[in-house]
């Protein structure tokens, strides 16, 4: 090929394209450079300085942002090279609280670990002033503690670059560099969308979920309580990796298992609320797209997503589904139809959600979002919370038989479990949506054009007689991307999903954290979504309208999708949101 | 139009000159600090929206430069430079002895708003060492003596 270049790096000959950074070179050659900073795609700023090699220059060189030449001789180990780096992890150290026996990142830190791999033996070689910071924990769904930060500005790059979002940023400079918002002021005060990518892109333990596990062994320790858990699609997808299982595996019936063995009542699955929700959304489109509604209709599962609509696009408030989330859905079943069959006064039942998500912890403190004076979801914790309830507990998840999710709310389709995985919600209610519209049944259910993991994918279907033109997009970067277009009139849609989190909620601000070696190599979104649209391929049903508790909860319950229960109990209400609080 | 409403309108023609530059921050920044004495937050959410950055970005580069200032600067501003030569020279006593005569620690204004004292990386007048600087007069070989007869010349009173 042309535009082929060969360098050789520690010996080793390696071909790569042109404009091939020395790093992914090296990759290429089975070297691996540590990192620090690098965040493949996202944060490739040469910062940190531990990717330094020698080319013979007269300084050595950050290799994240050094583009591969042709010829040119690389070497990345070196006595003076390990020095040096050994040098910068003793620097970072003196400006750290090194309180790793605590740390919620402790065994699954950047940095803990290059101090291992590189031979740290003094973390306190360089002695000084170190700056203390107040731990910011007003978010309900973030937490944020600077003693801990490296300024690698990871975070920055993702909540700047990819959600467009930027509520933190560096301030001041040298050694007074911190990351954060504007004025000092508290990340809750900020339009945070709550999303935690920056959490997942974090090296280190200075931005984490705030942990409500709390809660949720007090609910079970009460005897007066009725603890119901719903587990949301991605969390299957992703669980079995806190657990050494390799990612994209699914681990459903383990999953279940171990919630039973927590303590739980009951284990319902918000997957029947993704069937559900498909139902009410459906039903929305057809009505909207017949009745000359609101165009183009844009999905409300995601609440970073809803949340960064309110608040930066409010213009399209009206475009949003009135759907709630799949999980708040299932809450509501759980305190209205469930309470009744069961007989159980709904004040007593509190109902937890297990998410891949941080978002959701905001959205379920949303006081629209209940009934009766109840909140329709009473606790959410992540997938990651999950996790340590479940080694807390002692429980050896690898071991685990596989159970089955009650019934009522426990059964499943094809479509909902996709949720999880960017065009899933699309994919799922183009199913239901061209039964609906065309009254003759989809005989090919899979819709190609809207999988895979590009951060924009449209596609037009054909039901009948009407073409129905449909945007995808995850990350709200790339949502704010197709709603400028919208905007400019330069493009339109019948209907949008908008995931906030890139690749939808397989990569959610609330799953296991991958290192930036790993994410550097795997592409996390599309393995952790074919944990899912494996299942999906292996589910007898795969349209949500064909579920048969759906059709119970309808015949004995909710009447028809969008009847006036349905309204009252599973759609609300968006709220314009200020940018800055003065 | 008051005073700070034909600022505000001039700050807007900064940010049209320049909102389609690469970099446009910068001299956006410099616009209002000139403009404004200090670029405070409102100032900061004016340049945000009209570049289309984020509030972080511009607080971020705000703060990075020791030239913007986000509370006002006194009608003069003191600047001592600390530079290597000017230091071996004994700028730090002539700087501790305006600290004294004004009556305020160093980075801060007088509560009159009259002088603002501030400590400079080298100013590229190492001849003249140590030097100091008052607004744009320069002050060359300065001793902590003559800070008083330099403070006089621009409050009479004191």
């Amino acid at each position: 090929m042309d535009n082929m270049i060969t360098l050789t790096i520690d010996g080793v000959s390696v071909e790569v394209p042109q404009g091939t950074n020395v790093l992914e070179a090296a990759r290429k050659a089975g070297v691996h450079i540590p990192t620090l900073c690098y965040l493949k795609d996202i944060n490739e700023i040469g910062a940190c300085r531990m990717c330094v090699v020698d080319t013979g220059a007269r300084a050595l060189q950050a290799a994240c942002v050094l583009p591969a030449t042709n010829g040119m001789v690389v070497k990345t180990n070196t006595p003076a090279i390990r020095k040096y780096r050994k040098t910068l992890l003793e620097l970072v150290l003196s400006a750290h609280d090194q309180k790793c026996l605590s740390c919620i990142r402790s065994t699954n830190c950047e940095l803990q670990r290059l101090c291992r791999e590189l031979g740290v033996e003094n973390g306190d070689a360089f002695k000084g002033v170190q700056n203390e910071y107040a731990i910011d924990d007003v978010s309900p769904a973030i937490v944020r503690d600077n003693n801990k930060c490296i300024v690698c500005r990871r975070c920055v790059a993702v909540c700047q670059k990819v959600q467009k979002v930027g509520v933190i940023g560096p301030v001041m400079r040298g050694f007074k560099t911190a990351i954060e918002s504007p004025w000092g002021l508290k990340l809750n005060d900020m339009a945070c969308i709550n999303c935690g990518q920056c959490i997942t892109a974090c090296p280190v333990g200075a931005l984490h979920e705030k942990d409500d596990t709390a809660k949720v062994w007090a609910a079970l320790q009460d005897p007066s309580k009725h603890v119901v858990v719903q587990p949301a699609p991605a969390v299957r997808a992703a669980l079995g990796e806190e657990f050494g299982i390799p990612m994209g595996t699914s681990v459903t019936g383990k999953m279940v298992s171990a919630m039973k063995r927590l303590g739980f009542d009951k284990v319902f699955d918000t997957d029947f609320g993704a069937d559900l929700t498909i139902l009410e959304e459906a039903n929305e489109l057809v009505e909207r797209v017949t009745n000359g509604g609101v165009l183009p209709m844009i999905t409300s599962c995601s609440p970073g997503w809803i949340k960064f609509c309110e608040t930066y696009y409010p213009d399209f408030i009206p475009n949003l589904s009135s759907c709630k989330s799949p999980h708040e859905m299932v809450g509501a079943m759980v305190k209205s139809y469930y309470a009744d069959k069961a007989g159980i006064d709904a004040k007593d039942i509190v109902v937890v959600s297990v998410m891949p998500c941080t978002a959701k912890k905001f959205e379920a403190a949303r006081p629209e979002l209940g009934h009766n004076g109840l909140a329709d979801v009473d606790i959410v914790i992540t997938t990651r919370e999950l996790a340590r309830m479940i080694k807390e507990a002692g429980i050896n998840f690898n071991l685990l038989p596989d159970g089955d999710f009650d019934s009522l709310m426990g059964e499943s389709t094809g479509a909902s479990v996709i949720f999880g995985a960017t065009g899933g919600v699309m994919e799922a209610a183009l199913r239901t949506a061209y039964e609906t519209i065309t009254g003759e049944t989809l005989e090919k259910v899979d819709f190609e054009a809207v999988r895979g993991t590009a951060g924009i994918k449209e596609a037009t279907i054909k039901a009948g007689d009407l073409d129905v033109s449909v945007a995808v997009c995850s990350s709200t970067g790339k949502a704010a991307e197709v709603l400028d277009a919208v905007r400019r009139g330069e493009k339109n849609y019948t209907f949008i999903e908008v995931m906030a989190c890139p690749g939808g909620c397989v990569n959610g601000g609330g799953q296991p954290i991958v290192d930036a070696d790993t994410r550097a190599s795997v592409d996390v979104r599309a393995v952790r979504a074919s944990a899912l649209y494996g299942e999906d391929a292996g589910k007898p049903i795969r349209k949500s309208h064909e579920n048969p508790e759906i059709k119970q909860i309808y015949a004995d319950f909710l009447g028809k999708p969008g009847s006036h229960r349905s309204h009252e109990l599973l759609h609300t209400t968006y709220q314009k949101r200020e940018k800055y609080t003065d | 139009m008051s005073e700070m409403e034909s600022k505000y309108a001039e700050l807007r023609q900064i940010i049209e000159a320049h909102k389609d530059w690469p970099g446009a921050l910068m001299p956006v920044l410099q616009g209002a600090q000139e403009l404004f004495g200090c670029v405070p937050e409102d100032v900061q959410k004016i340049i945000a929206e009209g570049l289309g950055v984020t509030l972080a970005e511009v607080y971020g580069v705000a703060t990075f430069y020791a030239q913007f200032s986000l509370q006002p600067k006194g009608e003069y501003v003191i600047s001592v430079c600390l530079g290597t030569a000017c230091y071996v020279k004994g700028s730090q006593a002539v700087l501790d002895k305006l600290s004294e005569e004004l009556g305020i620690p160093v980075g801060t204004t007088t509560p009159d708003g009259k002088f603002t004292l501030q400590a400079t990386r080298c100013l590229g007048a190492c001849g003249l060492a140590p030097v100091m600087t008052v607004n744009s007069d320069v002050y060359g070989r300065m001793t902590p003596d003559q800070v008083h007869d330099v403070i006089v010349k621009y409050r009479p009173e004191a």
